[in-house]
């Protein structure tokens, strides 16, 4: 006979008609290796159906299914029933647009992220069937790995007093993405165009360094060394470019 | 004068229904050449299942020590070796000879590579390789079950996700259209050709129409019609429904289902770690050959899995909470190896099993992993029986895994395939103009809308659909797994044929008004017992054993009669699949030995 536990989960539905928000409340019984993913499926199938929350992967690669359980960012899958007390609150993650109960639309939000940004390989590169690839020491291949393993979960973006006020500002989760291509001997954007994108309140210069990003990310990302990084090389960039639009703009410096 | 629906109609160049991998690289090929390309995806792109796909890809660079001497035509007789020759080899040929400027390719896309250090290096199995300085900065590779050479690229431990982020930048650097949270629910067609799809917004609950020139089904796998399961809660086989219940196209070697051999309760994550761990059984007994004697090798997977689900049927297994399982031990490689080389092993271990794999035993058992079958194509990728239509990556029977995948090679097929696939695609549509009739899809608008009513009305009945759904799981575990025997998979296909019946007969509790999931679920539902049918009774048939699909009552491989390929087809109103047979493509290399592991039972 495991545990009771009781979940305190948030409600709103307005697609299914629902005028206004709530709690509601959830009793089951603990089994084991239980996780809030094995929780909200059983209460989805014996108790609501109607439960709106989102789960991909089950196994914390996906960054679907963040959440606030007990007020904190969390990945539902990586959380389990044993870390938790006897009685639970769940809500969805602020910030990003509810689409009801616990499920919001991170997907959306990154995605625009992406596209203001340009966060993608700026090369000319042409593509031919007989080139071998370009070498790369593996030092430098691990550490673009290393900002590009985020999974844009959302739980930095909401653990962040600054973007709460400030809703244009790109979060860790936005800078260390664009660190990525600044790391990346490849792409061939200069450092004033970095610059252009990372060099201002919306960017690197709108971290107050609070550091809620990093006390929350399930993937333990070096977010504070990737920030310190991004800060540094901006403000050489800005200092070196000094405001001035001559040819040093499109110059690239290593 | 007749205008019976609200829905909204998107017009299109080309529709791709699914934006994993195969989607993705489909989508770029297509884009690239000048078309409008609109991808549907249950989920936003980047939380698609190819994202959990850690290991690596297979391509024969030739690079390193390990992998010298490579090239593509011994990546070809892997691939058809692990296949048990049920592959067609036209295809196997065109994606071994494709493979390495698909993967150089993405590196110019921005995937960060793990690359060549020189000098002396421990592997994770624990051996030692040197580098000469001549290779350093080239992608590296490691090694792979059933592979002669290290050719399985990957980006330190998340290659699927590099690669799906890499490929998903460029779709927003090409402009391409994607509607996330959106689910393809039927294809609209005229009888000869697909015209589009039918969706269903999971934001709002709306239906909606895509009219398309070309469509692509790039949904993945069907893993989650199997109760245990290491594949995503969404992968539930949706695209092989759709293509399925046209009753034009037709679906390939559906019995040909995989199962990890590694995988940890509750969980279902693989845990791969490299072949330098033990399986042990209760007594603490190994009980896989290591190596095949002969060419050194480590065993297929799917003899990994028989081995050690005979162990569990012997009584062997070790009793958990969640069923009998067997044990893995890396604990002799020490917590500074799997530190240096296994620490995706070790937070898997630690995070979702509370284990530290350096001192203690992991409790792995079989799960299903993925289908080598699924919508059958040419070697264009078009679908058999329907214009217009086309299928990539798990979700195709292009037939490049025939009866067991390559480890490494999943990976590899989704960007060789939108490469490959997505040129015909393109060449298709740019052949075609957008022609429609909006009768038939207002008819098929309607026939949603009128599915939609009855399940929520429950005027057919009163059935709960996931008692159904667990119930159909359960059928495949018990009788269409690891081992299959003529009475198992009689009893399998009755109860189905039941099951069938009682799934269009769901009542939901809840009100199904917008997003609502028990809606999603009743609707997927009959399609998903139709697909375990398929499943069910290829295996019935297919009376041999070839690759994955083992049968107790025939353990024998049998080119005679079966080096052929079943077809699956659903009549409308039909209760059961109607399956046909083609013959199997061999063009290099005959039916002939496939491994030298000793035979079942003896270890």
């Amino acid at each position: 006979m495991g545990r009771k536990l009781t979940l305190d989960i948030f409600r709103y539905n307005p697609s299914a008609g629902w005028t206004k928000p709530g709690m509601q409340t959830f009793e089951l019984e603990e089994t084991p290796g239980m996780n809030v993913f094995i929780a909200l499926t059983r209460i989805r199938e014996e108790h609501d159906p109607s439960l709106l929350f989102d789960f991909v992967c089950r196994t914390a690669l996906c960054g679907s299914c963040g959440m606030l359980i007990n007020g904190k960012p969390r990945l539902g899958c990586k959380t389990f029933t044993r870390d938790l007390p006897a009685r639970t609150t769940l809500f969805p993650l602020p910030l990003f647009k509810l689409i009801g109960d616990l499920s919001v639309d991170t997907g959306t939000w990154f995605r625009l992220l992406a596209l203001r940004t340009g966060a993608w390989l700026h090369t000319s590169r042409a593509f031919a069937h007989s080139i071998l690839e370009e070498r790369m020491d593996n030092e430098t291949a691990l550490k673009i790995f290393e900002a590009d393993r985020c999974i844009e979960c959302g739980c930095c973006i909401a653990a962040c007093a600054k973007v709460h006020v400030q809703d244009e500002f790109i979060g860790a989760a936005g800078i260390n993405r664009l660190a990525r291509f600044l790391l990346d001997p490849r792409d061939e954007r200069s450092e004033a165009q970095h610059y252009e994108v990372l060099g201002s309140e919306d960017g690197i210069f709108g971290c107050m360094g609070l550091m809620g990003c990093m006390d929350n990310c399930p993937k333990d990302l070096p977010l504070r060394d990737q920030l310190a990084y991004v800060r540094r090389r901006m403000t050489a960039a800005g200092l070196a470019w000094g405001g001035k639009e001559d040819g040093s703009r499109n110059r690239k410096t290593k | 004068m007749h205008s019976v629906t609200k829905a909204d109609i998107h017009l299109t160049d080309v529709l791709i229904i699914g934006s994993g991998l195969a989607g993705e690289r489909t989508a770029i090929e297509v884009s690239s050449r000048g078309l409008k390309t609109t991808v549907l995806s249950l989920v936003p792109p980047r939380r698609s299942h190819s994202t959990v796909a850690r290991g690596g890809l297979q391509a024969a660079l030739g690079n390193g020590t390990m992998g010298l001497g490579d090239s593509p035509d011994i990546h070809f007789k892997d691939t058809v070796k692990s296949a048990d020759w049920g592959c067609d080899q036209n295809v196997v040929r065109l994606f071994a000879n494709t493979v390495p400027a698909a993967v150089r390719q993405t590196e110019q896309w921005g995937v960060p590579w793990t690359r060549i250090t020189a000098g002396r290096r421990e592997t994770p199995d624990a051996s030692i390789v040197v580098e000469p300085e001549a290779g350093a900065g080239l992608i590296a590779s490691k090694k792979a079950k059933g592979a002669t050479k290290w050719r399985t690229c990957y980006v330190f431990e998340g290659t699927g996700h590099s690669l799906l982020y890499a490929l998903d930048a460029m779709t927003l650097s090409l402009g391409v259209t994607v509607h996330d949270r959106t689910e393809a629910v039927s294809l609209i067609h005229n009888g000869q050709k697909c015209l589009g799809a039918v969706a269903r917004c999971l934001r709002s609950g709306d239906l909606r129409a895509y009219l398309a020139k070309a469509t692509v089904i790039a949904t993945g796998g069907c893993g989650r019609l199997y109760g245990v399961s290491t594949n995503s809660v969404i992968n539930e086989g949706t695209g092989l429904s759709l293509a399925l219940d046209t009753g034009l196209a037709c679906l390939g070697n559906m019995e040909a289902v995989q199962f990890h051999p590694k995988t940890m309760p509750p969980t279902w994550i693989p845990v791969s770690e490299g072949g330098g761990g033990y399986l042990l059984d209760r007594n603490r007994v190994r009980f896989v050959p290591e190596y095949e004697p002969e060419n050194k090798k480590l065993p297929y997977r799917d003899e990994t899995a028989r081995y050690m689900q005979e162990r569990i049927r012997a009584g062997l297994g070790v009793d958990g909470p969640h069923g009998p399982h067997l044990w893995l031990d890396i604990r002799h490689l020490g917590p500074g190896h799997i530190d240096r080389h296994l620490k995706g092993v070790d937070t898997v271990c630690r995070v979702f099993g509370g284990i530290d794999p350096a001192r203690e035993l992991i409790p792995v058992c079989p799960s299903q992993h993925y289908i080598m079958g699924g919508v059958r194509t040419n070697i264009d990728g078009a679908a058999y029986g329907i214009r217009g239509l086309f299928a990539v990556g798990e979700a195709a029977c292009w037939d490049l895994h025939g009866f067991n995948r390559l480890a490494g090679n999943s990976l590899a097929e989704t960007i060789v395939a939108g490469m490959v696939v997505g040129k015909r695609v393109a060449e298709y549509a740019l052949g075609h103009t957008l022609e429609w009739s909006s009768r038939i899809v207002e008819e098929c608008l309607a026939a949603q809308e009128h599915r939609i009513k009855s399940i929520v009305s429950g005027e057919n009945g009163r059935e709960n659909v996931y008692e159904l759904k667990r119930r159909m799981e359960g059928i495949l575990m018990e009788h269409v797994g690891i081992f299959r025997k003529g009475g198992g998979l009689n009893n399998a296909v009755a109860q189905l044929q039941e099951l069938h019946q009682r799934a269009e007969r769901v009542e939901l509790i809840s009100t199904g008004r917008g997003a609502n999931p028990e809606l999603g679920s009743a609707l997927r539902l009959p399609g998903m017992v139709r697909l375990a049918l398929c499943i069910a009774c290829g295996a019935l048939a297919r009376t041999e054993s070839r690759g994955t699909h083992f049968r107790e009552d025939y353990p024998n491989r049998d080119d005679v009669n079966w080096l052929k390929r079943t077809l699956a087809y659903w009549p409308p109103g039909a209760e059961q699949p109607v399956l046909k047979y083609e013959p199997v493509v061999i063009t290099e290399l005959p039916p002939g030995n496939r491994a030298s592991t000793p035979s079942l039972g003896s270890g």
